[in-house]
């Protein structure tokens, strides 16, 4: 009996009954679908170059924030800190530069401020083996404090012209700040699919004792990816001080909320071990376009909430039942 | 049916073997779960332990495989002692291990599970990037070379039965395995057909000349696809036999206590629990 494996690739037919397929494809057909209601709602208002740029430049950061939560949630993990570390990131480039700092250096702050966190959070899930939602639960608060303690509670105004052609400018309709996501974006997804790094965050995710038993150092990995989390947080709070002007102390959770429905959105399975980055970062931008194009129809801000909390539960459902 | 009583002694190796555990002890807190364990195995050959539940079986192999440590005692690849504290070690000294559950992560594919840890990289200097092309036909080869059918190597492990599931598992222990492939009740959880295919994938695993330890509770298996027999009872070895030179009833018996077995084998405080 000579069997031949025959390397064909796998034909349409299966690829659609196959749940990753549509795991990954959910949001994209989301995107498209919204998109389309949204313009044929609002043909005027909603798809002009203005409106299509507000929504990319809203969706920057929390786009950022996404692709470290994604990592983490690739690994059956949660980071519930990402936005009080980016307060944190923010706060400490504010402190810089209201002490007169160079703008590099204040940026090195807020990125190692970040990254800090995100080792703090990661050593005590891998190396302590503390529940990674109560550690990320923790240190949301400990950043979010320490944020206020150093920053006095008080905004750093930040005034730079190079903050400020970062935060305006666009080309063509992209904004610099979504430029900057995506090459984000490019780099996360090179990682998750073309290095041994990515494959083993997978299979940490996928099964640890088996990561484990093939000899994978399945503790690096786990520290790694609420560093990369924390990271991008840090980066996230260069661009939020650019948008803003300002390094404000307090804490936005609707950063976090959307970041963790976004990945659930891109497909990545909340049990670790499979996804990638594309979907996510649609997830987070599609999450923005939802917002938007309901307060360009003139539904109340109050009612965007409940949508977005809706579209959730629905995005969950259907994956959930492809699997 | 009456067994003849006979001399258990057990015996030195008739050749230089891949694997030798010689006078192991080991224990865990109280629980001694090996008592001087001696055996061997031959290249080209299938060994199979077997025993009851708690005999030292899987002890014994954790300690071949690198998993345990023992207490006392010595392992020999190829008759130079070795030390190893880890899977890892074991694995880079050609032992491979095919565990009963931890077997593959399922939402990778096949191929990257052949691969795991053992990436094909290509090193463009400030990074290096899996060669993804390499693996897929190599790992294609891996499973054409052992006559496992898988539709496609791109196929994630999730949608495999179990038979598939443990032919790949197999397939990637001889992959890479040099000197001997540790099995721990490979058709644990498969039908009869799937089992048939495994024990002819064993057997072609013995062709190439690996040194290949099964543990097994499937006496008929055990007599069918077996060079050499370690049966063990307590954390002690009752015999070690050819397979051709014992029979069911004989094994039945050595691993229930019901004959006396290798001399000293019957300890003062054994106590069945």
């Amino acid at each position: 009996m000579n069997t031949v494996t025959p390397d064909v690739a796998i034909p349409w037919r299966v690829k659609l009954k196959d749940p990753y397929f549509w795991a990954n494809w959910t949001v994209v057909a989301a995107f498209i679908g919204f998109f389309t209601v949204f313009v044929i709602l609002e043909p005027d208002k909603f798809l002009t170059a203005f409106n299509v740029n507000s929504i990319l430049t809203a969706a920057a950061v929390p786009a950022i924030l996404t692709l470290g939560q994604a990592f983490v949630i690739m690994t059956a993990g949660i980071d519930l800190s990402n936005a009080a570390v980016l307060t944190l990131g923010a706060v400490s480039f504010g402190v810089g530069f209201a002490n007169g700092l160079p703008l590099i250096v204040c940026m090195l702050m807020a990125v190692v401020a970040g990254l800090i966190a995100g080792l703090v959070n990661g050593i005590l899930v891998a190396v302590f083996k503390i529940t990674d939602f109560i550690v990320t639960l923790g240190m949301l608060s400990l950043a979010g404090g320490v944020a206020l303690v150093i920053s006095d509670a008080r905004p750093v105004q930040v005034i730079d012209p190079f903050l400020a052609r970062l935060a305006i400018n666009s080309i063509w309709v992209v904004p610099i700040l979504m430029i900057i996501a995506l090459v984000l974006l490019v780099i996360a997804q090179f990682v998750l699919t073309q290095t041994r790094f990515g494959t083993y965050v997978l299979a940490t995710g996928g099964d640890k004792e088996v990561a484990r038993a093939m000899g994978i150092n399945v503790r690096r990995i786990k520290i790694s990816v609420y560093a990369i989390s924390g990271t991008l947080a840090g980066v996230a709070a260069i661009l939020t001080v650019a948008r803003i002007g300002s390094a404000e102390p307090a804490v936005n959770t609707t950063f976090l909320l959307n970041s963790v429905a976004a990945v659930v959105l891109g497909g990545v399975s909340l049990f670790g071990g499979r996804g990638n980055m594309i979907g996510p970062f649609v997830g987070a931008i599609l999450l923005m376009m939802i917002v938007n194009g309901l307060t360009v129809a003139g539904v109340p801000q109050y009612y965007q909430y409940i949508a977005v909390g809706i579209i959730i539960f629905l995005s969950a459902a259907l994956v959930r039942n492809a699997k | 049916m009456t067994i003849m009583s006979r001399d258990y002694t057990v015996p030195p190796p008739p050749s230089a073997p891949s694997i030798e555990a010689r006078g192991i002890h080991k224990a865990f807190g109280s629980v001694q779960a090996l008592r001087d364990v001696s055996m061997w195995a031959l290249p080209g050959e299938v060994t199979a332990i077997i025993g009851d539940n708690g005999a030292g079986k899987s002890t014994l192999i954790k300690i071949i495989a690198g998993v345990e440590s023992a207490d006392e005692g010595e392992v020999l690849l190829d008759s130079e002692p070795v030390n190893f504290t880890n899977p890892e070690s074991a694995r880079q000294a050609g032992i491979e291990t095919v565990y009963q559950t931890l077997g593959l992560v399922e939402d990778l594919t096949i191929w990257q599970n052949l691969f795991l840890n053992r990436e094909i990289v290509r090193n463009w200097g400030v990074t290096r990037t899996l060669n993804k092309t390499e693996m897929r036909t190599q790992a294609k080869q891996m499973l054409d070379d052992l006559d496992v059918y898988i539709p496609s190597v791109k196929a994630r492990v999730r949608g495999l039965s179990g038979g598939q599931r443990q032919a790949v598992a197999i397939a990637r222990a001889a992959g890479w395995s040099s000197r001997v492939v540790i099995m721990d009740e490979p058709t644990a959880a498969l039908g009869v057909r799937e089992t048939a295919k495994v024990e002819d994938l064993i057997s072609r695993l013995r062709e190439r000349g690996l040194a290949i330890i099964v543990i097994s509770h499937n006496f008929d298996q055990v007599l069918r696809v077996s060079d050499q027999v370690w049966a063990m009872r307590q954390g002690r070895v009752m015999a070690g036999l050819r397979a051709s030179d014992t029979s069911g009833d004989e094994l039945v018996a050595l691993i229930t206590g019901a004959v006396a077995g290798a001399p000293g084998s019957q300890s003062e405080g054994s106590t069945n629990v």
